[in-house]
């Protein structure tokens, strides 16, 4: 009863009657003296409230209406306890007359909560109760706030409240106000005051409403239809990103050795599986304050058992299969399937991984666009990795010889680059990049043993469209892959967008048939 | 081996005439019997073992069969439905067997391909000559298994939810119908307790099952007046995992408030959904999502953080407080535990688990009934057969082959589990086909052949 | 490089092709009808069945063998013209039955659900055999040319064709999964009842299905053993081993790949003919990138470049699946892998090559196929 303990001390009476009732929900038999025993209990206090809480449970739906009306004009934050236990007791008719109640007086001590989104749920939630008793607490949470989202859906929200105010003069201000503030939410009741207007029997009233109703709905969809064209833009950005992240490492190994590697998506389900392991191992050893942590740390953790997995696999399988490219994409291949088995087989489906606090929700950047962190950190991701491959193959030692090697490799093997090494480092460190794409994918979806595989076809089109051993090539075609798939969806949805882009994929090939960005190269055979 | 001299064999490719570069003509004789033979031998030598072995069985064990996915996409699902019943098999067989007879459970494993399971449900049927099957778990595996079951008259309990629309003689229903799942949950939507909802979004995965419940769906809300621009109906291909495009679509159209999303989401495309719905900056008090293929075996592998608040409707949670549930939830996870299976004591129960517990226990009270395993005979007495199931009492339809079963409406759980938040008035009677799509069509194996028309 | 080296591996061939033609053609559909069904060298109608699905996927790999161990092009989406082949005859079957429904309409079942009302237009053919027929045959074939004229003429090749053919079957196993295509999207086809008036539920029927299996077997080996034999055989040969070499010495290379493809695509559609009314239900599952590559597997176990060989490896390694998921069912993808992993890096001649090398011991072996740099590159 710990919920007792903080309401007044006058309400401790009622304890009696919190025990009976749980008593009639069970036994039906005792509830032949329940009335008198509650009216004793009760009635001296006389207080309206305590009055209201009773007739709430009562038989009678007027009685439970006003006792409703009367709860919400008085009420506090404070009943909400009493009120989930009448709601956990009640028959149907009790629970729906308790919740509006419980809505009302929840997210009104919700607007004075210290969490920006809290207090931003809050009113939008008042907002779709449509009790017009919200519309003073919002006006006041609205002056008071301080960042500029939440005091917007206040405003929106009193102003959605207001248009049912039954005051013209204040109807047709909210009208205009939602205009201003380009309310989608909003859009619905609009429509239906013009619909109102477009009766027989419309007022002049009505008419004007109507008219003000229509400009604002076209202000309000011409500013959505731009922030939805900059939604699928960021979509896009978003989409491509990820493939950009996947292909890099697979891009690197095609360009220098020519190999497909098709381990490459379960190299990066190692490296999402390394970040799940790393966060059970702080859930299970370290305190819950520094869990969030956990992600930072899975990062090498990824990287370098993914790159020591792909040390070996190369070692043990791909060395043996230099010269013969086709057979190195059916091993790997072999490979892929032994990896998602084992994955499935050891970590069976028990695999969620937490998105660290600071990677959950996302941010309000304008007026119906609304980026999410996690595809943010991912185009950040996807730009620094970028970065530094540059870094490293343009500005390190490695980075010569991968480039030399890449470009002829007898002529390296002469001027004495061994090259065996050089395929040896680069293939671990182009596995390491994939589990760096396997740790960024856990903020997206799954960590399950098909990891991989759903996004390696995709993958492999964009490094046979950006054309051999060019890092441009790689970005441009991700971007243009990437770019295409969002921009088609919303029209011809998520299938139909990706098999576009296959057959848009192929038909390039026809004009370029080495890809975006091809070596130049006198070999005939290359 | 012959000791011969040298030969040069670089090239398959030269059609020439028969030179004498060294071996004889009795050498590559020898050579291509033995590899036809071997050929020849492996044929046999299934065959012998399989001979073998109906042998060494024979005489009182009553053999079944069951067929779920133990490897492929499915396998995350249906490994747990092969557990429950060989849980089942081995409570009955220490109780004393059936009619005193042990039960034997061939186990089959159709890797989540569709062709397999029709290949495995022939060997289970025409090999082993299983008395019944358990099996399946996705439409699709139904639809390819049943012409197999109805060719060869075998006998198939399906553990799970379904579309309706079917009427077969050999198979028994023990999951819910649509009328015992998707359609009281949107009813529940619509109901003032609900929310009152106005708008339904209705997004599955490409498939039999959410296709046709949302063609149930959407005939059932036109018919409570709902007015067709409030519906909107999407679908996505098996693990699709971008869902920016369509989070945005649902964000666009629950703007305004009274929407409410209905999932029909099938496996590991649940994650990437509702993790965008959440990040978009959608939440359970915007739009809730009511989702049919969210269960708690599913939820032990999510982020439950993204899907508190949300809906799901089922027959039966792991957290129904009856006693039977409690000792049903316990021996679960102990016989989990005692078998090394994957996860042991985390294991949790799901109604599908529930479902295809129970059908082992309806078949053995319908074979003792009947006094013999064989199909016709328990086929009709599993009609009218009630058994005290864990979620509570369920009983078997007297002539349409499907379960009477009570609905639970519940919310997500952080721990994974649901809190029953409304539950349906006594046992939901299973209507395959629909009031509303099929106003004029029953199923009735006693007073008609299957499928018939009303009137 | 002597000339006649061929000859006697040529005969050998022949000699098991006559021997597996006895074992398949006469032995086992005698041993599935003359011992009495006790009899431990009885063959039940399952394993019978089994055999001749097996037996039609050889057909497939055929095919496969045919561009990829002759002439070098690595196809990863033969299981998309297997997929045309056996929904063309899988339409054709789904027609014919009728009110046997389960909905009791004219329309497959399918189509009742998802409402659609009137049978789509390209259905029409398949309401004859002759339209099911050729359409098994003819449409992988054209689709494969197409396709091949494309990606040949622009000269695509090596690991980019691979890649290429494996988007392929990713978008048909995208589109034929969708419902609108009106072929039965996840579902597929199922619920066949007769095929020209024979009940399909008979043995008599599936052991009928089978011996044509068997026939139609036959028949494709020798038509690819005397395309390999004719002179475009050689060019073929030489394509794999070098294509710029035939390019300077005047040949179009990409004539003769687009033929084979299309010959390949033909058999793989021949084969998707025979699976579906063997097996009863045909699915996008068949279609996707997966048992596309599971193709490639039996071919490279039984040992590429020998039409023999993929027809052992095909039904070697679905024979071997069969039997080991029945009892080791989570082992199954391990084997498979490994089975890839080992046989490409130490096998690369597969069974048929292991057989060789085992009997010629203490001859010099030449790999049948040469390191292929060259062609790949």
């Amino acid at each position: 009863m710990i919920s007792l303990a903080r309401t007044p001390k006058k309400l401790l009476a009622l304890v009696p009657f919190v025990f009976l009732s749980l008593g009639m929900g069970l036994q039906p038999a005792l509830a032949v003296d329940e009335p008198e025993q509650t009216d004793s209990a009760t009635r001296p206090s006389g207080d309206p409230i305590e009055q209201a809480l009773i007739d709430l449970k009562g038989e009678d739906a007027a009685a439970r209406n006003k006792a409703a009306e009367v709860l919400i004009e008085k009420g506090d934050a404070s009943l909400i306890p009493r009120l989930d236990e009448i709601r956990e007791m009640g028959g149907r008719a009790v629970r729906q007359a308790v919740k509006p109640v419980v809505d009302v007086l929840k997210n009104r001590a919700n607007l004075a909560s210290d969490s920006p989104d809290s207090r931003r749920s809050a009113a939008s939630d008042l907002a779709s109760t449509g009790r017009k008793e919200a519309i003073p607490y919002l006006k006041q949470a609205a002056e008071k706030e301080q960042v500029w989202w939440v005091r917007y859906t206040m405003e929106e929200s009193r102003h959605f409240l207001e248009l049912n105010s039954g005051d013209p003069a204040v109807q047709l201000e909210a009208v205009k106000k939602l205009g201003e503030l380009r309310s989608l939410n909003s859009v619905t009741a609009l429509k239906e005051l013009v619909e109102a207007a477009q009766q027989a029997d419309a007022t002049d009233q009505q008419k004007i409403l109507a008219a003000a109703a229509e400009a604002a709905i076209d202000r309000i969809e011409s500013w959505s239809s731009w922030a939805s064209a900059i939604e699928t833009l960021f979509r896009g950005i978003s989409l491509s990103s990820i493939l950009l992240i996947m292909s890099l490492g697979l891009a690197i190994v095609f360009g220098l050795m020519g190999v497909i590697n098709m381990a490459h998506g379960e190299l990066m389900m190692i490296g999402a599986y390394a970040t799940f392991i790393t966060q059970q191992a702080f859930i299970a050893w370290l305190s819950p304050d520094v869990f969030d942590w956990y992600f930072p740390v899975a990062l090498p953790v990824a990287f370098l058992s993914a790159a020591l997995f792909g040390w070996v696999l190369e070692a043990t399988v791909i060395r043996f299969l230099y010269g013969r490219l086709l057979e190195t994409l059916l091993a790997t291949w072999g490979v892929s399937l032994i990896l998602m088995q084992a994955a499935r087989v050891y970590f069976g489906d028990l695999t969620a991984v937490i998105a660290p606090g600071a990677l959950r929700g996302g941010a309000q950047v304008m007026v119906g666009v609304y980026l999410p962190y996690n595809r943010i950190f991912i185009i950040v991701l996807s730009i620094i990795c970028v970065m530094g491959i540059y870094f490293l193959l343009f500005r390190s030692n490695l980075g010569i010889r991968v480039r030399s090697v890449t470009q002829n490799r007898n002529m390296s093997a002469c001027l004495g680059i061994p090259t065996r090494k050089v395929d040896s480092y680069t293939f671990a460190f182009a596995s390491g990049l994939a589990g760096i794409a396997g740790w960024a994918l856990t903020m997206v979806g799954n960590v399950d043993p098909g990891l991989g595989q759903n996004y390696i076809v995709d993958a492999f089109m964009v490094v046979v469209t950006g054309g051999v051993g060019k890092l441009a090539g790689t970005i441009w075609a991700s971007l243009g892959i990437g770019g295409l798939n969002k921009l088609i969806e919303p029209v011809s949805g998520a299938v139909y967008g990706k098999v576009f882009v296959l057959v848009g994929v192929i038909l390039f090939l026809q004009w370029r048939p080495q890809g975006l960005f091809a070596a130049k190269g006198r070999s005939a055979d290359a | 081996m012959d000791k011969k001299p040298p030969q040069d064999s670089q090239n398959v490719t030269e059609a020439g005439a028969p030179t004498e570069t060294g071996t004889s003509r009795r050498e590559f004789l020898g050579q291509s019997g033995r590899m036809a033979a071997g050929v020849g031998v492996a044929a046999l030598l299934g065959n012998l073992g399989n001979y073998a072995l109906s042998y060494a069985a024979g005489g009182p064990p009553i053999k079944i069969g069951v067929l779920h996915s133990l490897s492929g996409t499915m396998a995350i699902s249906e490994v747990s439905l092969r557990d429950v019943v060989l849980m089942a098999v081995e409570e009955i067989n220490k109780a004393g067997g059936v009619m005193g007879r042990q039960i034997e459970a061939k186990v089959v494993d159709p890797a989540s391909n569709w062709d397999l399971f029709a290949e495995k449900a022939k060997q289970l049927l025409l090999e082993d000559k299983v008395s019944v099957v358990f099996g399946c778990w996705t439409s699709v595996s139904r639809k390819s298994v049943l012409p197999v079951f109805e060719k060869n008259n075998g006998l198939l309990f399906y553990p799970v939810q379904y579309e309706g629309e079917e009427c077969s003689r050999n198979v028994f229903y023990t999951g819910a119908a649509v009328n015992q799942q998707a359609a009281p949950a949107v009813e529940y939507l619509m109901s003032p307790e609900g929310g009152n909802y106005k708008k339904f979004y209705l997004l599955g995965t490409d498939y039999v099952y959410p296709r046709t419940t949302n063609k149930i769906l959407r005939a059932m809300l036109l018919a409570k007046k709902v007015p067709a621009a409030n519906i909107e109906e999407e679908y996505t291909p098996f693990h699709h995992q971008d869902y920016q495009t369509i989070c945005g679509k649902i964000k666009k159209f629950a703007a305004g408030g009274g929407a409410a999303v209905v999932s029909t989401i099938n496996g590991d495309s649940n994650v990437p959904f509702y993790k965008e719905f959440g990040n978009q900056g959608l939440r359970a008090e915007d739009a809730p999502i009511m989702a049919f293929s969210v269960a708690e075996d599913e939820l032990r592998g999510m982020d439950t953080s993204a899907l508190v608040g949300h809906l799901a409707a089922w027959n039966y949670y792991q957290s129904v407080d009856t006693p039977q549930n409690k000792k049903f939830v316990a021996n679960f996870k102990a016989y989990c535990k005692r078998n090394n299976l994957p996860d042991g004591e985390n294991r949790v129960t799901d109604d599908p688990i529930e479902a295809a517990y129970f059908g082992v226990y309806v078949w053995k009270q319908a074979v003792e009934k009947a006094g013999s395993p064989e199909v016709d005979k328990v086929r009709k007495a599993v009609y009218g057969q009630k058994f005290l199931a864990p979620g509570g009492q369920i009983m078997m339809d007297e002539a349409n082959q499907h379960t009477h079963k009570p609905v639970l409406i519940g919310e997500i759980l952080k721990n994974g589990q649901f809190k029953t938040i409304w539950r349906s008035k006594g046992l939901v009677k299973p209507e395959p086909w629909s009031e509303y799509t099929n106003p004029d069509k029953g199923c009735d194996w006693i007073n008609h052949q299957g499928t018939y028309q009303k009137k | 490089m002597p000339e006649p080296v061929a000859s006697q591996q040529n005969s050998r061939e022949t000699v098991t092709f006559y021997l597996l033609g006895f074992i398949f053609l006469i032995v086992l559909p005698l041993l599935n009808v003359m011992p009495s069904e006790d009899s431990w060298l009885h063959v039940s109608d399952f394993r019978l069945n089994q055999f001749g699905k097996f037996l039609a996927f050889a057909v497939l790999a055929l095919g496969l063998d045919l561009i990829w161990g002759y002439c070098g092009v690595l196809s990863l989406g033969q299981g998309v013209f297997f997929g045309f082949g056996a929904y063309c005859m899988g339409m054709y079957l789904s027609l014919q039955i009728g009110k046997e429904s389960v909905y009791g309409s004219e329309l497959p079942d399918f189509m009742v659900w998802t409402q659609v009302k009137e049978l789509p237009l390209f259905w029409y053919p398949f309401k004859s055999f002759i339209g099911g027929f050729f359409g098994a045959m003819l449409v992988p074939m054209l689709f494969a040319a197409i396709f091949g004229f494309l990606a040949f003429r622009s000269r695509i090749k090596g690991v980019y064709f691979a890649i290429i053919t494996q988007a392929l079957a990713f978008a048909a196993w995208l589109v034929f999964n969708r419902n609108e295509t009106r072929l039965g999207g996840t579902n597929g086809l199922t619920d066949f009842k007769q095929l020209l008036g024979f009940r399909l539920s008979d043995p008599s029927t599936q052991r009928g299905l089978y011996i044509l299996t068997v026939l139609a077997l036959a028949s494709s080996y020798m038509l690819c053993r005397w395309i390999v034999a004719s002179r475009a055989g050689k060019v073929l040969i030489a394509i794999r081993d070098s294509e710029s070499r035939v390019t300077f010495s005047g040949y179009t290379p990409w004539m003769y790949k687009l033929f084979v493809f299309v010959v390949a695509a033909g058999l793989a559609g021949l084969s998707g003919m025979l699976y579906v009314p063997q097996v009863g239900i045909i699915t996008p599952a068949q279609i996707g990138v997966l048992p596309s590559l599971e193709v490639v597997i039996w071919v490279a176990v039984g040992g590429r470049g020998t039409l023999i060989g993929a027809i052992l490896g095909a039904v070697a390694v679905n024979y071997g699946r069969s039997v080991l998921t029945n009892y080791f069912p989570e082992a199954w993808p391990f084997i498979l892998g490994g089975l890839f992993v080992v046989v490409v890096t130490m096998f690369p001649d597969g069974l048929v090559g292991m057989i060789r090398k085992l009997s010629e011991r203490k001859k010099t072996h030449t790999p049948l196929i040469k390191a292929e740099g060259s062609t790949a590159a």
